[in-house]
C-alpha cells in the first residue's frame, strides 16, 4: 500500500526538493508589482505579474530598508531572491532580498534626451555662467528646511565666513510639486533681490528623489536667475541637469557651502603674510634712504654748490630753447592739419550741393522728405535751396 | 545690507592695493610710512570683524500680498 503522508510532511517534502534547486535558491525575475502592502511590521508583501501570470513575493524588513526607492502598484521591477514554500499556506513565494526599478532605463532615456534639447538651446553654454561674489553678502538658500542638507550647509558657512547672512527659501525637494516650488523660489529671489549667491540643492536620495532637480522648469528658472547659482545636488557621483545649467555645480551641499564662501583660515593667513610683507618693504625702503642720504651727502651739489647752480642754470637755458622751438613747429602743423579739414568740410556739406542746383524739401514737422509717400496734397512743405527757402502747399503726387 | 561683510571686502581690497604699492616702491618714504600704518590698522579691523562674527540665518515667508518676510531660523539638528 502506498505511503499516506500528513499535510505538513509532504509540505516539508516540496520544500527540500525546491530548496535543492540551484536556480530557485538564487532568481530574478522581472514583473510588475500588484497588491503592495506595507506592514506595520515593517515588511513588505506584494505580487508579480506579467500578462500571464501571477507570483506572490514577500520581501523582509532586513532587506527592504536597503531600497533605494519606494515600491509602488504599477511600477515594473526585479526583483531578486529564493523561491520556497510556506508550509503554513502550502504556497510557494518569492522570498524578495533585493529589487531595483526595471524603468530607470525610461527615466535614464528621458534625461538624456532633455540634456540633449537643453544643451541645444544653449543653456548649458559656459559663456553663459556667471562669476560668484568673492565675498558674498547674503547667500540665498534652496533647499528642505529638515534634512541633513541645510544643517551641513550651515555648519560650514559659519566655520568658513560668519560675516555672511543666510536666507533659507524652504521648499520640498522631492514629490510632484518640488520642481514647481524650487524654481518659484529662484524666481522669487531674483524678483526681490533676496541674495548676493544662491545654493540650490538636497541631500542624497535614489534617483527618484533626486527628479525633481531634472526638470525642464527648474532648469529654465536656473538659467533665467540674474543672481548666480551653485547647485548642490546628492552625493559626488549624482548628476542632474540643474547642476549643468548652474553657474557651479557643487559634489554635495558641504562642498556648495564651501565653493560658496572664502575661507577665514586662508584669509586670516593672508593678512598675516600682508603685514609682513609691508614690513620688509618699509624696512627695504628705509635701508636705500639711508645709503641715499650717505651718497647725497658726498655729491658735488652740497660739496660746491655754486658750481653745481651755475651748470643747472645753463642746461636750463638750453632746454628753454629747444622748447620754443618745439612748441612753434608743432603749431605750424596744427594749422596745416586745420586748413586741410576745413577744406573736406566744405566739400561734404549740404549747402554746397544745394548750389549745384539741388533743393531740400521739408514736411511740415520739419522732418525731411525722402519720399512721395511721407506727404500728401494740401500739406505744407518747405524747399531749402542755397540763398533761402520757399513755403509751398502740395497740389498732386505722382508716383513713379 | 550686510554692513560689515561690504567693510570687510574693501579692507581686503585696500590691503592688496596697500601691499602693491609697497612693492613697487615708488612711494615717498613717508607716503610708505603712512599705508604701512593703515595697513595694519585694516589688518587689525579685519581681525576683529571675522572674531566677533557670527552666522545669521533667516527663514523667508511669504506675506499675504507676496512680499517677503524675514522669520527666525533655528537648525533643528
Amino acid at each position: 500500500m502506498q505511503q499516506v503522508l500528513s499535510i505538513t510532511q509532504i509540505n516539508e517534502y516540496i520544500r527540500s526538493r525546491m530548496d535543492e534547486d540551484r536556480l530557485l535558491n538564487q532568481v530574478a525575475v522581472r514583473g510588475e508589482i500588484s497588491n503592495y502592502k506595507l506592514y506595520p511590521s515593517g515588511h513588505h508583501y506584494f505580487t508579480l505579474k506579467d500578462e500571464n501570470a501571477a507570483l506572490k513575493c514577500v520581501m523582509f524588513k532586513s532587506n527592504a530598508t536597503r531600497l533605494r526607492f519606494r515600491p509602488e502598484n504599477g511600477m515594473k521591477v526585479i526583483a531578486m531572491g529564493r523561491i520556497t514554500v510556506y508550509p503554513r499556506d502550502g504556497a510557494f513565494q518569492l522570498y524578495c532580498s533585493a529589487m531595483t526599478v526595471d524603468g530607470v532605463g525610461d527615466l535614464y532615456a528621458a534625461f538624456e534626451q532633455l540634456k540633449k534639447k537643453l544643451a541645444a538651446q544653449g543653456l548649458f553654454a559656459p559663456e553663459h555662467k556667471k562669476p560668484l561674489p568673492p565675498f558674498p553678502g547674503t547667500i540665498g538658500i534652496i533647499t528642505s528646511s529638515a534634512g541633513a542638507a541645510i544643517h551641513d550647509m550651515l555648519r560650514i558657512l559659519n566655520k568658513r565666513y560668519p560675516l555672511t547672512q543666510v536666507r533659507l527659501l524652504p521648499v520640498r525637494v522631492q514629490g510632484a510639486e518640488a520642481p514647481g516650488e524650487i524654481a518659484a523660489a529662484i524666481r522669487y529671489a531674483n524678483h526681490y533681490k533676496l541674495a548676493d549667491l544662491l545654493i540650490v540643492g538636497r541631500g542624497g536620495g535614489s534617483i527618484e528623489d533626486l527628479w525633481a532637480f531634472n526638470d525642464e522648469g527648474v532648469a529654465y528658472a536656473i538659467y533665467e536667475s540674474q543672481i548666480p547659482i551653485i547647485s548642490a545636488v546628492g552625493h559626488e557621483p549624482d548628476v542632474t541637469i540643474a547642476d549643468y545649467v548652474a553657474d557651479l555645480r557643487a559634489a554635495t551641499p558641504s562642498n556648495a557651502a564651501e565653493l560658496a564662501v572664502p575661507d577665514q583660515a586662508a584669509l586670516l593667513q593672508s593678512m598675516d603674510s600682508a603685514a609682513s610683507a609691508m614690513a620688509s618693504y618699509l624696512a627695504r625702503q628705509l635701508r636705500s634712504s639711508r645709503q641715499r642720504l650717505n651718497t647725497i651727502s658726498r655729491s658735488p651739489a652740497l660739496a660746491s654748490p655754486t658750481g653745481y647752480l651755475r651748470q643747472r642754470e645753463t642746461n636750463l637755458e638750453h632746454l628753454k630753447t629747444r622748447l620754443i622751438a618745439a612748441q612753434s613747429q608743432q603749431l605750424q602743423r596744427r594749422r596745416q592739419r586745420f586748413v586741410g579739414c576745413t577744406a573736406k568740410l566744405d566739400a561734404m556739406s549740404p549747402l554746397k550741393v544745394l548750389t549745384r542746383g539741388y533743393s531740400i524739401v521739408h514736411n511740415d514737422d520739419g522732418s525731411i522728405l525722402r519720399s512721395v509717400s511721407q506727404t500728401e496734397p494740401g500739406r505744407e512743405v518747405r524747399v531749402t535751396l542755397t540763398d533761402g527757402s520757399i513755403h509751398a502747399v502740395v497740389s498732386s503726387i505722382k508716383e513713379d | 545690507m550686510n554692513s560689515n561683510n561690504e567693510t570687510f571686502e574693501a579692507s581686503m581690497l585696500r590691503l592688496e592695493q596697500i601691499v602693491r604699492a609697497m612693492e613697487k616702491g615708488d612711494v615717498e618714504l613717508e607716503e610708505s610710512l603712512k599705508l604701512f600704518q593703515e595697513g595694519t590698522e585694516l589688518i587689525r579691523r579685519c581681525g576683529k570683524l571675522l572674531d566677533e562674527a557670527e552666522l545669521q540665518v533667516k527663514k523667508i515667508m511669504t506675506a499675504p500680498d507676496g512680499s517677503p518676510v524675514e522669520e527666525a531660523f533655528t537648525d533643528e539638528q
